[in-house]
C-alpha cells in the first residue's frame, strides 16, 4: 500500500514477476492485482492495491485499497523517498493498525539528485518496523526487501493519535532523519513549469497531441504497407487459396474462408481465417502497436496530469474535471481500460458523464481502424468530418449532461508528479503487454462474430432484419437497408463491420454517416459489460438509452446536412 | 513584511505563503490535511490557469493542482 504514484505496481511486478501496468501519474492502478512470491519454502500472496493518501477514502479506487488492507496479514508500505513528509502520514495511520509492516523507501535514486539525505536506520529505530530502500524501476534493493518481509512486525512505538497529532509526530521524525540541501532550478523544473503554465503550456499541449497522432499514423501505416500487407499477400493468401481448393465448396469453406468460387478477399470474404484474422492482425494491430507505444511514453514521462491541469476548465463545463482527460486517452486505445479509469473521478455524476461520453464519442483503435479502413481511400476530408462530429458531440453532450444530471462535480485535486525519463525497456514491455491483451481479446471475438454472422445469414435472419429496417435506414439515415447488418455486427466488434460496409458500395458521404453511427450508437460488448459493472444496471440503462438516442439524432442530422435530403 | 491574511487564490505566483486557516466541510478539510495542506505549512503558487481555472501549488517537494473554489477556502499570509 502507499500514496498514489509512488511505484507500488513496479515493486509488485518485481516481487511477483507478474506484469501489471505502471505509469508516472496517480491512479494507474484502480483495482487490485494478485501475485505469488516464493521465498525459500514459503509462498506469499502479494496484493497490489490502488494508491491512497489516507485510510479515509475519497474515491472508489481508494475504497478498494482500504478493503485490501482489511484482508492483509502483512503490509508492505511503499513510499516516495523524495516526498517523505507527505507519505509518512499514511505510514503513521498504517502503523496504528496493529498489522506487521515493512516500510519501503522507493525512488531512492532520485533523493541523491535532489539533495535529500534520509537516515533510514534512524527512521527504522523511530518507527520500530523494518525500513528498506529501493529503486524498483531498476530492481535495486528488491532482494533486501524480500529478505525483510519475514521481519515485518507490528509497531510498538507509535501510539494512535488524531490527524493533528500525526502531523506533529511527522514533524519530529522529519527533523531527526531528513536533511534537504538547497538546490537550484534544474532543467527538469523549467520544463515542468513551461508545460503547466497556460501561455506556454497550451501551445505545447496542442503540439504534443498533434505530433503523437502523426507518429501513430506514421508507424501504423508503414507497418501495414511495408510489413503486414506484404506478409499477408505474399505468404498467407496463397496458403489460404491452397486450403480453399482442399476444402472445396460447402459450409466449412464458408465458415473458414468465405464464399467458394469468388476471389478471396482478406477484408470482405467474411471467413474466420480471412476476415477473422486479417482485421485484427492486419488492420487494427499496427495502429494498436503505434498508439500504445506513444501512450506509454506520455504516461511514463508524467505529462498527463499537466495536460489534465490545462484542460480542467473545459472539462468542468462538461460536468467533470481535468482528470476526465485520462479516460479519453486510455479509451482511444480501447474503451475497456478507459471505462475502468473513470473510477478515479470522485462522484457518480462525474463517472456517469465520463463513461457515457467515452462510450459515445471516443473511438477506440478498432473503431479508428474502421474509420481509416472504410474512408481512407476517399480522402482525409471525410475522415475529418467524422472526427469533427465526434468532438462536437463530446462537447455538446457534456454541456447538456452537466446541466441535467443531478449531483456534484467537485473540483480537480491532483498531484503533479516530477518528470521522469521513460526507460526504453519499460516502455517496450508495457506496449507489448497491452498488445498481447488486445490479441487475446480481439481474435476470439472476431472469430465468434464471423461465426454468428454466417449462421444468421444462412438461416435468413439477417436478410429479414435488413428488409424490416430498410425503410428506417433509408428514410431517416439515407443508407441502404443492408447497412443495418453492419450496425448489428458492430455491437460484437466494431472492426468487424469494415468488410460489410466496404462491400455495400455506398457513396463516401453515406459511409461517413454509417461510420459515425457505428462509433456512436453502442460500445462493443466487452465495454458494455464493464460499464454495467462500473455504473450499475440502472445508470447503464440510462446511458444506453442516451447512446441509441444520440446515434439516431446524429445519423438523421448528418443525413440532412451531408446528403441534403 | 505584509502579514494580512488573504485567500490562496490571491497569493501572487512564485510568492511563498504560510497557511493560517482552512474553511469548508469536515471531509474537504481532511482531504487537504492528509496531503499536508494544513495550518503552518509553507506553500507556493506555481501557476494559475486563466478564466478561474485551477491553481497549481507546491507543498513540500511536490506539486498539486487544485480548483479555485478549493483554493478560496485556504487562507494564507504572505511571507
Amino acid at each position: 500500500m502507499g500514496n498514489p504514484n509512488v511505484g507500488k505496481s513496479v515493486v509488485f511486478s518485481r516481487l511477483t514477476g507478474a506484469n501489471v501496468i505502471a505509469s508516472n501519474y496517480p491512479g494507474t492502478t484502480v483495482d487490485f492485482s494478485k501475485g505469488k512470491m516464493r521465498v525459500e519454502r514459503d509462498t506469499y500472496e502479494i496484493i497490489d492495491a490502488p494508491g491512497t493518501y489516507s485510510l479515509e477514502p475519497s474515491n472508489k479506487a481508494e475504497e478498494v485499497a482500504l478493503k485490501m488492507l482489511g484482508d492483509a496479514d502483512i503490509v508492505i508500505n511503499v513510499i516516495d523517498s523524495t516526498n517523505l513528509e507527505r507519505n509518512l502520514y499514511l505510514t503513521l495511520e498504517l502503523l496504528e493498525q496493529n498489522k506487521p509492516i515493512v516500510l519501503v523507501l522507493n525512488i531512492w535514486d532520485e533523493t541523491k539528485h535532489l539533495g535529500i539525505h534520509i537516515d533510514e536506520k534512524r527512521l527504522q529505530q523511530i518507527i520500530g518496523v523494518p525500513v528498506v530502500t529501493t529503486v524498483a524501476l531498476s530492481g535495486e534493493g528488491i532482494k533486501n526487501l524480500v529478505a525483510n518481509i519475514k521481519n515485518a512486525k507490528v509497531n510498538d512505538k507509535i501510539k494512535p493519535t488524531s490527524e493533528e497529532g500525526r502531523w506533529i509526530e511527522i514533524g519530529t521524525i522529519i527533523k531527526k532523519v531528513e536533511v534537504v540541501e538547497h538546490r537550484h532550478h534544474t532543467l527538469r523544473d523549467r520544463i515542468s513549469d513551461l508545460t503547466i503554465k497556460p501561455l506556454s503550456g497550451i501551445p505545447i499541449a496542442l503540439g504534443i497531441i498533434f505530433i503523437s497522432f502523426w507518429i501513430v499514423r506514421l508507424i501504423g501505416e508503414n507497418l501495414i504497407i511495408y510489413v503486414l500487407d506484404p506478409l499477408f499477400d505474399n505468404y498467407y493468401l496463397p496458403l489460404i487459396e491452397g486450403l480453399s481448393e482442399q476444402i472445396g465448396p460447402g459450409t466449412i469453406h464458408i465458415l473458414l474462408i468465405g464464399e467458394y468460387g469468388v476471389p478471396i478477399d482478406k477484408i470482405e470474404s467474411l471467413g474466420m481465417l480471412t476476415t477473422g484474422l486479417y482485421i485484427p492482425i492486419g488492420v487494427v494491430l499496427p495502429y494498436i502497436i503505434a498508439f500504445y507505444f506513444m501512450l506509454s511514453l506520455l504516461e511514463d514521462t508524467g505529462y498527463l496530469p499537466r495536460l489534465a491541469t490545462l484542460v480542467d476548465k473545459v472539462f468542468h463545463k462538461l460536468g467533470m474535471h481535468g482528470h476526465g482527460i485520462v479516460p479519453v486517452f486510455l479509451g482511444l486505445g480501447c474503451n475497456v481500460p478507459g471505462a475502468l479509469s473513470t473510477r478515479t473521478l470522485e462522484t457518480r455524476k462525474q463517472r456517469f458523464i465520463s463513461a457515457t461520453l467515452l462510450a459515445i464519442c471516443v473511438p477506440c483503435m478498432a473503431q479508428l481502424a474502421m474509420v481509416f479502413g472504410v474512408l481512407g481511400k476517399h480522402g482525409i476530408f471525410y475522415i475529418g468530418i467524422v472526427f469533427v462530429t465526434l468532438t462536437l458531440l463530446y462537447i455538446i453532450l457534456g454541456l447538456i449532461l452537466n446541466r441535467f444530471i443531478k449531483g456534484e462535480s467537485p473540483e480537480i485535486f491532483l498531484e503533479i508528479p516530477s518528470y521522469r525519463r521513460p526507460s526504453f525497456k519499460a516502455t517496450i514491455k508495457k506496449t507489448w503487454m497491452r498488445i498481447r491483451w488486445f490479441l487475446k481479446e480481439a481474435i476470439p471475438f472476431l472469430f465468434l462474430g464471423v461465426l454468428i454472422i454466417n449462421i444468421l445469414y444462412s438461416i435468413g435472419i439477417l436478410q429479414f432484419i435488413s428488409n424490416a429496417l430498410q425503410p428506417i435506414m433509408t428514410g431517416i439515415f439515407g443508407m441502404p437497408g443492408d447497412a443495418s447488418i453492419a450496425l448489428i455486427t458492430g455491437f460484437l466488434r466494431k472492426d468487424l463491420a469494415i468488410g460489410m460496409l466496404i462491400s455495400l458500395n455506398m457513396t463516401p458521404l453515406q459511409l461517413v454517416i454509417a461510420v459515425t453511427m457505428l462509433t456512436v450508437y453502442f460500445p462493443c460488448v466487452a465495454t458494455f459489460a464493464v460499464l454495467i459493472k462500473e455504473l450499475g444496471i440502472k445508470d447503464m440503462i440510462k446511458s444506453a438509452a442516451l447512446m441509441l438516442g444520440v446515434a439516431t439524432i446524429v445519423g438523421f442530422l448528418l443525413k440532412l446536412i451531408l446528403l441534403g435530403v | 513584511m505584509d502579514e494580512k491574511p488573504i485567500p490562496l487564490t490571491q497569493l501572487p505566483i512564485n510568492k511563498r505563503g504560510k497557511i493560517i486557516g482552512l474553511d469548508g466541510g469536515q471531509g474537504f478539510q481532511r482531504r487537504l490535511r492528509v496531503m499536508g495542506i494544513k495550518e503552518g505549512q509553507i506553500i507556493k503558487i506555481v501557476t494559475k490557469q486563466p478564466f478561474r481555472g485551477p491553481l497549481t501549488i507546491a507543498v513540500f517537494g511536490c506539486q498539486m493542482t487544485l480548483g479555485r473554489g478549493m483554493a478560496d477556502k485556504i487562507t494564507v499570509e504572505v511571507i
